[in-house]
């Protein structure tokens, strides 16, 4: 069985001085964003107008993916539909094979990840190289990224130095950010200019103009795609906009939710291949369209992966992302991924507070905390939770449907906890709330029978 | 006016002097209170867990218990967002969407419903105002820091307007403490972690005595101050309003 969130939690919550490294290093990134927020006046209006535009977009997807296709057809560009990851993968190789494409270059796609792209490819005989540059510190250490923007955010620079000692030969011990970063470029650089071809993710694909808009901070995206004969852009069918109008709103928010810049640094444009190369669009479903059939879920492919709701959530800072054991980690990841395995993924709804700080974080106002809620229902009816779980809860539900019943329960649970000597009580194996924290005292009275006795003395 | 005083499972149980607390500042204000004995719970703790439809009868009795009233008031910010937002489950009878309009938290009835902008009390110590998300984010009792720098709300308004009062500045100024009903024992590690640091930034902060509008949330937050054995009192923010004295 997999290990659920909770338990993969307390495993990272062992080091309590790095878990608040960790919670820190989140909270600064959530603290620019709402700089950020702050900073335009209009950034409330901004959240709904997408919100909208994304609605309208899943509501019309047919009309829009078709479209898209056509223009991107017109304007030279190969595009291919994929249902599942494993088509994707199949096409991708597919393209690789027949351009005789042996060394690839990539830059940040979550939708690559969520399909397993690389050691697919690299099974197949092709070498992938990472270069965003977290990507490839995850992939030099061959972990999954615990963040979707920040895909190293777990690893502190002494980890980093660690691993590029190890891998491309720093000094041992350098944990100098710039000296490391310079030595990724280099060993960078000599991949992007002897690669066959480039793989991108896609943040906007625009149905007006069969465009895809590429958002990074390093310019690895262009660097690839530009040095490469071949260009794959990989996308969800959730990642169209309808009209060129449509892209301001969104970059405007992209940046400013996901790290408090005002914009990335690239935000790059493809509309057709370059001279003497080939442009590919791979279109995925992979459960999407599952998810909008979904009417309480579908709203969640509103998405477009800033992970602001990763950088508020108390729990995700206190527990990293590689405790939700799903390429998108965090809130989001936490609607999205039961819909592709129930069972699976059925701790992940769980592991929140409900505190809907993700709802008021998100840029396209996706109402997560709800959806949340909704899932743990799913979850419950399907029978998934443990046996206990579900007997406690029906117990306790015919005790509360019933005064005498609770009456006589709360009394009785009070005399046992006054009874109940304090190293049993405050025993940690027995009751996991007493682990950091005390129990209340239980009072001799109820307020029920107070209020009936000094109603009786009126 | 005559109020129905929802007194949620847990106070009832474990907290009477909150509930009493609540009971003696409305009946203050000269409002007819009436506590109906048949009253349990509002369900959350089960829906909360996945068993939205085990609750059903729950809610069913909450109806049968407060749909004469002309208002619904309870301590805390939790069960009456639960009432609002989460019995749509059931059939939707006049009685169910009289009760779900009408269930008011304490503070939100003494400010939107009573108006009272201020209270004539006196409390000369150094307040942490927690602020629960479901008051906060869920029934939009105050401002949240995503979408607004100033720190506003009906609670901590109401707070200012106490003679001698300090309202502690948190570094952090609302972040969830981590309790989260089933939560604070199914996701104990983070759960415990997260009242950890909510309590750290009360300390480093100067808070003598913690306040806060949910019971649930301080209870979870009262655990970790006993067992740190730190100097900070817990106090409902009904006894400050009450007038209720530290040492009670």
């Amino acid at each position: 069985m997999t290990a659920t969130h909770s338990q993969l939690a307390e495993a990272f919550n062992k080091d309590f001085d790095r878990t608040t490294w960790h919670d820190e290093a989140l909270w600064f990134v959530r603290q620019k964003r709402d700089s950020a927020a702050y900073g335009i006046k209009e950034f409330q209006e901004l959240r709904e107008l997408a919100s909208r535009i994304k609605e309208h977009t899943l509501s019309n997807l047919d009309k829009y993916l078709v479209s898209f296709e056509q223009n991107a057809i017109r304007n030279g560009v190969i595009v291919h539909w994929a249902m599942d990851a494993e088509e994707h993968n199949k096409i991708v190789l597919d393209i690789l094979l027949k351009s005789n494409s042996k060394r690839i270059v990539k830059s940040k796609s979550m939708l690559t990840e969520e399909c397993h792209l690389n050691p697919y490819l690299q099974k197949n005989g092709i070498e992938v190289v990472d270069t965003d540059l977290g990507e490839h510190i995850i992939q030099l250490r061959k972990e999954p990224p615990s963040h979707i923007v920040l895909p190293a955010i777990h690893l502190k620079k002494e980890d980093v130095g660690n691993t590029f000692h190890h891998h491309l030969g720093t000094p041992a011990h350098e944990s100098d950010p710039q000296r490391l970063a310079e030595a990724a470029r280099q060993h960078l650089r000599e991949k992007f200019i002897s690669s066959d071809a480039a793989i991108s993710g896609v943040n906007f694909a625009v149905a007006e103009t069969g465009s895809v808009v590429v958002c990074t901070n390093e310019g690895n995206a262009d660097l690839g795609i530009n040095f490469a004969k071949v260009h794959i852009a990989c996308m969800g069918i959730e990642k169209i906009i309808p009209a060129w109008d449509h892209l301001g709103v969104f970059t405007r928010l992209l940046a400013r939710s996901a790290t408090g810049q005002s914009i990335t640094t690239y935000t790059s444009h493809f509309t057709k291949p370059l001279e003497g190369a080939t442009m590919h669009v791979v279109i995925l479903d992979n459960g999407r369209t599952k998810q909008l059939g979904r009417e309480d879920f579908r709203n969640s492919l509103k998405c477009i992966r800033c992970g602001a709701c990763m950088n508020t959530c108390p729990v995700y800072r206190r527990s990293g992302g590689h405790s939700y054991n799903f390429t998108v980690p965090g809130p989001i990841g936490s609607i999205l991924s039961p819909n592709l395995d129930l069972k699976k993924y059925s701790s992940l709804p769980f592991a929140s507070t409900l505190c809907g700080s993700c709802t008021f974080v998100c840029p396209v106002k996706i109402d997560i905390h709800v959806q949340l809620y909704k899932w743990r229902q799913i979850i419950a009816e399907e029978n998934i939770l443990p046996v206990y779980k579900k007997w406690s809860m029906k117990i306790m539900a015919t005790l509360l449907a019933n005064p005498l019943l609770y009456d006589l329960g709360g009394k009785l649970a009070r005399y046992v906890l006054r009874i109940t000597p304090d190293r049993i009580l405050n025993n940690n194996w027995l009751n996991s709330w007493a682990k950091a924290r005390e129990l209340p005292k239980p009072p001799k009275t109820s307020f029920k029978t107070w209020y009936i006795q000094s109603s009786k003395k009126k | 006016m005559t109020v129905g005083l929802f007194i949620p499972c847990y106070i009832d149980q474990f907290f009477p002097q909150v509930a009493i607390a609540t009971l003696q500042l409305l009946e203050k204000l000269g409002i007819n209170v009436e506590y109906p004995i048949r009253q349990t719970c509002c369900g959350q703790p089960m829906a909360n867990s996945g068993f939205e439809q085990s609750s059903i009868s729950v809610y069913q009795l909450f109806v049968k218990n407060f749909s004469r009233y002309d208002y619904v008031v309870t301590p805390t910010g939790s069960c009456a967002y639960h009432v609002r937002k989460h019995f749509n489950k059931i059939d939707q009878t006049p009685e169910v969407v009289k009760v779900r309009n009408s269930t008011f938290e304490l503070v939100n009835f003494l400010t939107d419903v009573l108006n009272k902008t201020e209270v004539a009390v006196s409390f000369p110590h150094q307040v942490g105002f927690h602020q629960s998300c479901h008051g906060q984010r869920g029934l939009g009792l105050s401002n949240a820091s995503e979408i607004t720098p100033d720190q506003d709300g009906q609670a901590i308004r109401l707070l200012r307007t106490i003679k001698d009062i300090k309202l502690t500045q948190l570094t952090r100024t609302d972040e969830c403490c981590g309790f989260g009903g089933t939560f604070c024992v199914s996701e104990e590690a983070v759960s415990a972690r997260m009242g950890i640091d909510r309590i750290a930034d009360h300390v480093r902060n100067k808070t003598e005595v913690l306040t806060g509008g949910d019971m649930s949330c301080l209870m979870h937050l009262d655990g970790i101050i006993k067992r740190q054995r730190l100097p900070i009192k817990v106090m409902h923010i009904a006894e400050i309003l009450n007038g209720n004295n530290i040492y009670e």
